[in-house]
C-alpha cells in the first residue's frame, strides 16, 4: 500500500509583517541607503576626539586616585544634605502617593475620583526630576528645600502608578468574601486589599528611597543642593580626584540600599 | 427561610443569565444547584447578597426584600449571609484566625478591625468555630500555607462566625480531590442541619449532589427546568439539564472515574495485604 502521505522536509517561519517578497526588498533596500546617507552626514573632528580622550584620562587617573580627605568638609555636607533629603522625601512621597494609589485603582473607587487620581499620576510623571528640579529652585531659591519637593514629587507619581496597578491586580476573590461578609470599603480595603499590596508597596518604596538618593546627586547639579552641588563644584574646579571620590560613595551607598532592600524584601515574603 | 421570586439578571451586553427564577427555601433545608456551566448558577447565588445586582425579581430573606435595599441596609443584610467559595478565598496573607474574625467585619466599628480588638465572645466564637472544623491549632498559622481542604474547612469557619441566617455555597469542591469532597460536603451538611441553616450550593459533580443533597434545582440557561428530591432525577432530567448529548459523555467520564478509583482501592488493598 502506498498511500501514505508524504510531508514536506523543511518549514521556514512565515513573514509576520510584509507577505510580499518584492515590498520586503524595498523596505530593505531603503533602510541600507538611510544608513550610508545618515553615516556620510556626520560630521566629525577627529582632533576633538583626541583633546576630549586626553581629559577623559585626566578624569580617570583623577578617578583612579579619589581624594576624600582635602574636601571632606563639603563632601560631608552634601552627603548629610542628600541623604536627608532622600529619606524626607521619599517618606513624604509614600504617605501622599498612598491615597492617591488607592484612588487610581479602577475596581475600588467610583469613575469621577479614579479620573483625578490619575490625572495627578500623570502629572506627576510626566515631569522629568531635572525639570522639576529647575522650576523649583527657580521658585524657593538655591538649596536642599527645593530638592525636597522634586523628590517627594517626582515619587508620587511613581508608587502610585504602580500601587494602583497592583490593586487592580489584586485577587478579586479575596475581595469578593470580605465584601460579602457586610464588611464597609474602609474594612475591604484594610482585610482584603492591604494584605495583597503590603509587600510590594514595601519593596516599591526601598526602591524609590534609592532612586531618589541617585536622583538627589542629578538635581544638586541645578542648584537643588546635595551631594550633586558638592558634584558639580568639584567637577567646575578640576578637582576629578575629589569628584572620584564622590562618585565612589554614591556608588556604595546605592550598593548598600540595594542589598538591603533586597534582603527586606525577601525577609516580607 | 429565603423565597424568590421571578429573578432574572440580563448583564449590560444582553446576554440573559437568569429568567424569572422562582423558588422557596425552607430553614435546615440544602439545595443543590446543578446545571451546565453558564447556566446561571454562580449569577443566582451572586445575586442572592448583591454582589451582582439583579434586574428584576425579589429576593425575600425572612421579612426583607434584599433585592430593594440601600446601601447600608444591605451592608447590614450581608452579614446574615455566610457565602463559602470556589477557591475558598481566604485572605491569603492573614493568619487563619483573621480570616475567620473577618466573617464579623460586618459587626464590628472599624476601629476594631483596623486594630484587630474583635469582642471577647467574637474570639471565644471563633475559637470554638476553629474547633469544630477541627483547625484548632492552626489559628495561627499563615492561609496560606494550608492545603486546600483545610482552607475551606477556614472558609466555612469564616462563613459561621457571621452567624448567617442563610448560606450561599458556590462549588465548595470543585478544587478539591474526591475524598476531601466528601469530607467536605458532609461537614456542610452537618452544620446546616446542627443550626438548621437554609442553604444553596452550586455543584457540577451530579453524583456528589445526589449522594448530599436535600433537593435538587436544575438550571438550564437561566430557567429553572428542575426542582425535586434528588431521587427524582433520572436520565430524561438530566438530559435535560445538560443536553442529552453532553450527559452521556459526562456519565462516561464519571464511570471511567469510578472504575480508575475502584481499582486504585483494591491494588491499594492487595499492596496493604
Amino acid at each position: 500500500m502506498s498511500l501514505e502521505t508524504t510531508y514536506p522536509m523543511h518549514w521556514r517561519r512565515p513573514p509576520r509583517m510584509l507577505r510580499d517578497r518584492r515590498w520586503r526588498l524595498v523596505v530593505q533596500g531603503a533602510a541600507l541607503v538611510y544608513l550610508v546617507l545618515a553615516v556620510g552626514s556626520l560630521d566629525i573632528e577627529w582632533s576633538r576626539v583626541v583633546e576630549g580622550l586626553a581629559r577623559g584620562q585626566r578624569f580617570v587617573e583623577g578617578f583612579l586616585q579619589p581624594d576624600f580627605t582635602s574636601r571632606w568638609g563639603d563632601i560631608r555636607q552634601g552627603l548629610i544634605e542628600s541623604l536627608t533629603m532622600t529619606l524626607t522625601a521619599t517618606v513624604v512621597g509614600v504617605l501622599i502617593s498612598v491615597p492617591i494609589g488607592i484612588g487610581g485603582a479602577r475596581n475600588l473607587v467610583p469613575a469621577p475620583v479614579y479620573g483625578v487620581c490619575r490625572t495627578i499620576i500623570a502629572v506627576s510623571r510626566s515631569l522629568q526630576e531635572v525639570i522639576i528640579a529647575i522650576f523649583l529652585v527657580a521658585m524657593f531659591g538655591f538649596g536642599p528645600l527645593a530638592g525636597f519637593m522634586t523628590l517627594s514629587f517626582a515619587s508620587i507619581g511613581f508608587i502610585a502608578k504602580l500601587l494602583a496597578e497592583d490593586i487592580e491586580e489584586c485577587d478579586m476573590h479575596q475581595i469578593e468574601a470580605v465584601r460579602a461578609t457586610g464588611a464597609s470599603w474602609w474594612q475591604v480595603l484594610h482585610y482584603a486589599i492591604q494584605p495583597q499590596v503590603m509587600p510590594r508597596l514595601i519593596g516599591l518604596s526601598m526602591y524609590r528611597l534609592d532612586i531618589n538618593f541617585r536622583e538627589s546627586a542629578v538635581i544638586g547639579i541645578v542648584g537643588a543642593g546635595g551631594i550633586g552641588a558638592t558634584l558639580n563644584t568639584a567637577i567646575d574646579r578640576y578637582e576629578y580626584d575629589s569628584a572620584g571620590a564622590i562618585l565612589l560613595i554614591v556608588i556604595v551607598i546605592v550598593m548598600l540600599s540595594e542589598y538591603g532592600s533586597s534582603y527586606l524584601r525577601r525577609f516580607l515574603q | 427561610m429565603l423565597e424568590l421570586q421571578q429573578l432574572s439578571k440580563t448583564y449590560a451586553t444582553g446576554d440573559a443569565a437568569l429568567r424569572d427564577v422562582s423558588f422557596m427555601v425552607p430553614r435546615g433545608q440544602v439545595a443543590g444547584l446543578i446545571g451546565p456551566s453558564g447556566a446561571g448558577k454562580s449569577t443566582l447565588i451572586r445575586c442572592i447578597n448583591r454582589l451582582v445586582d439583579p434586574s428584576a425579581g425579589r429576593i425575600l430573606l425572612g421579612e426583607t426584600d434584599l433585592a430593594q435595599v440601600g446601601r447600608a441596609e444591605l451592608r447590614r443584610q450581608r452579614r446574615r449571609i455566610g457565602m463559602i467559595f470556589q477557591e475558598y478565598a481566604l485572605v491569603e496573607r492573614l493568619t487563619v484566625m483573621e480570616n475567620v474574625l473577618s466573617g464579623r467585619l460586618g459587626y464590628v466599628p472599624f476601629w476594631r478591625s483596623f486594630t484587630r480588638r474583635f469582642p471577647g465572645h467574637d474570639i471565644e466564637n471563633a475559637y470554638r468555630l476553629l474547633d469544630r472544623v477541627g483547625l484548632l491549632e492552626k489559628a495561627d498559622k499563615r492561609a496560606d500555607a494550608l492545603s486546600g481542604g483545610q482552607r475551606q474547612r477556614v472558609g466555612i469557619a469564616r462563613a459561621l462566625a457571621q452567624e448567617p441566617a442563610l448560606l450561599l455555597v458556590d462549588e465548595p469542591t470543585a478544587s478539591l480531590d474526591p475524598k476531601t469532597s466528601r469530607q467536605i460536603m458532609r461537614l456542610i451538611i452537618e452544620i446546616c442541619d446542627e443550626r438548621e441553616l437554609p442553604a444553596i450550593v452550586n455543584i457540577h459533580d451530579v453524583p456528589l449532589a445526589q449522594q448530599f443533597m436535600h433537593r435538587i434545582i436544575g438550571l438550564r440557561e437561566g430557567a429553572v427546568v428542575f426542582d425535586g428530591a434528588p431521587s427524582a432525577l433520572d436520565e430524561a432530567v438530566l438530559g435535560d439539564i445538560y443536553g442529552a448529548e453532553d450527559w452521556t459523555a459526562m456519565r462516561r467520564e464519571h464511570e471511567e472515574d469510578q472504575a480508575a478509583e475502584a481499582d486504585a482501592t483494591r491494588r491499594v488493598a492487595e499492596v496493604v495485604r
